[in-house]
């Protein structure tokens, strides 16, 4: 979407965030643009995962606020404009991988072009279509997860961690599906502990300090 | 395009289908409510002995009303905290329909679940306790419409508790006190047609409440999920 006046995806005005009293992070300013990727480092408990969730809308910011598209996010402008790949895998083990894809997809949409299937041989889970979740590795899961985000209608990638549990193949998945997603005019954050990898595009640093 | 945008009706679809195959798959587990209603039944025949005068008049629907109350209450607890543990709940908060939407249609498919199959048992357990068959169509109407009141007011207290490790039995000290008027009436008009009288009068006030149940639990309920996820 390009307004007269574009405005960034998504941007931060004086984001913070506290629990019981002690501050996480912030205040933040930041903005990410379409074709853009943000790397947020910083140690563990530095509040990555805090700053994520607090985009994504499942946790309410103290001070500031979020702006998509320039607009304050509402609850319905954020569904339609974040995907969230979170620590957990969000999987049922009892169901095969491929039905519990076609469920996410069914909950969050899809992009028109994509299908189930093909994101699973993308992310290089092809022959597990009928495995049950449960029989997945970590890794295998996380793979899961990207497979969802690559299916999402969603223009931002929320990436929490997510070269973790991954083998070095899975490293240069993530590091290609990335850069795919931003030339398709997405938007990706990313959090990393800096200590292996970061998508090899045009990305701008956010480093979060430690904990106070 | 429709598959770029979700629908109520296209989410709530998924979410059903989900649960039924996830029903399919644990099978066995489908069928303890009704085999724990089961027992209490027999439990409450045994205690009372050869008491059939007794039991047909004064227990019957009673019992079987507190059989399956307690069914339902054990298995509230399965609610949501599956989808908690894995995450699917995050994912529930994160998708473009409203919230309130996806805990109704949850509890609807953990209505279907759990109380249709014990409404299926509930002849067999009359048969245990001499319930005379005139009562039956009033005792399964009566339940049919106190269960979705029960599953409604539980999914409420099942969304206070997720955010706990354990719930165990804060579950039933909440949910217990909520259950009571639906108790109160349910069984009453069983009691109410039993004497000859019309229980009409109890039963559109459990359908009244039904519908209010049905339009107020999903929002406290998705309310509470809100605050527990965060």
């Amino acid at each position: 979407m390009t307004d007269a006046a574009p405005s960034p995806l998504l941007a931060a005005r004086g984001l913070a965030f506290a629990r019981n009293e002690v501050p996480v992070f912030g205040p933040l300013d930041f903005a990410v643009d379409a074709g853009e990727a943000l790397l947020v480092q910083g140690g563990n408990g530095s509040g990555k995962t805090t700053l994520l969730r607090v985009l994504a809308g499942l946790l309410r910011a103290d001070a500031g606020r979020v702006e998509i598209r320039g607009r304050p996010a509402a609850p319905a402008s954020r569904a339609h404009a974040i995907a969230y790949l979170g620590h957990l895998p969000a999987l049922k083990g009892e169901l095969s991988v491929l039905e519990n894809l076609e469920f996410l997809c069914g909950l969050h949409g899809r992009r028109p072009d994509q299908q189930p299937g093909d994101a699973l041989a993308i992310v290089g889970l092809a022959g597990y279509e009928d495995a049950p979740a449960r029989q997945l590795s970590a890794g295998q899961r996380k793979r899961v997860g990207l497979a969802r985000m690559w299916l999402s209608p969603a223009p931002l990638w929320l990436l929490d961690e997510p070269y973790a549990n991954l083998d070095l193949e899975g490293i240069h998945l993530v590091n290609r599906m990335i850069p795919a997603h931003l030339r398709s005019g997405g938007a990706a954050l990313v959090t990393t502990h800096g200590a292996y990898a970061a998508p090899p595009v045009r990305t701008r640093l956010l480093e979060l300090g430690a904990a106070a | 395009m429709s598959a770029a945008s979700p629908g109520l009706l296209r989410s709530a679809r998924a979410l059903l289908a989900r649960d039924l195959r996830l029903v399919w798959r644990r099978r066995g587990d489908a069928l303890q409510p009704a085999l724990f209603a089961l027992l209490v039944v027999v439990m409450f025949a045994l205690a009372m002995g050869g008491g059939r005068q007794v039991l047909r008049d004064f227990v019957a629907p009673y019992a079987i009303w507190v059989a399956v109350l307690l069914a339902g209450l054990l298995s509230l607890d399965s609610l949501f905290r599956g989808d908690a543990e894995d995450g699917s709940l995050e994912q529930w908060l994160l998708a473009p329909v409203p919230l309130p939407w996806l805990v109704a249609v949850r509890v609807f498919s953990h209505w279907l679940t759990t109380a249709v199959p014990l409404l299926l048992a509930v002849p067999v357990l009359g048969e245990f306790l001499y319930l005379p068959r005139a009562q039956l169509p009033v005792l399964l109407l009566t339940l049919a419409l106190g269960t979705p009141v029960l599953s409604l007011l539980g999914a409420v207290v099942a969304a206070l508790t997720v955010g706990l490790k354990r719930s165990g039995i804060l579950v039933a000290l909440l949910a217990l006190p909520l259950y009571v008027p639906v108790l109160v009436f349910g069984a009453g008009s069983v009691a109410a047609h039993a004497q000859g009288l019309d229980p009409s009068g109890a039963l559109l006030l459990m359908a009244a409440g039904l519908v209010a149940a049905a339009v107020l639990a999903p929002l406290a309920a998705a309310a509470a999920i809100r605050i527990a996820q965060g």
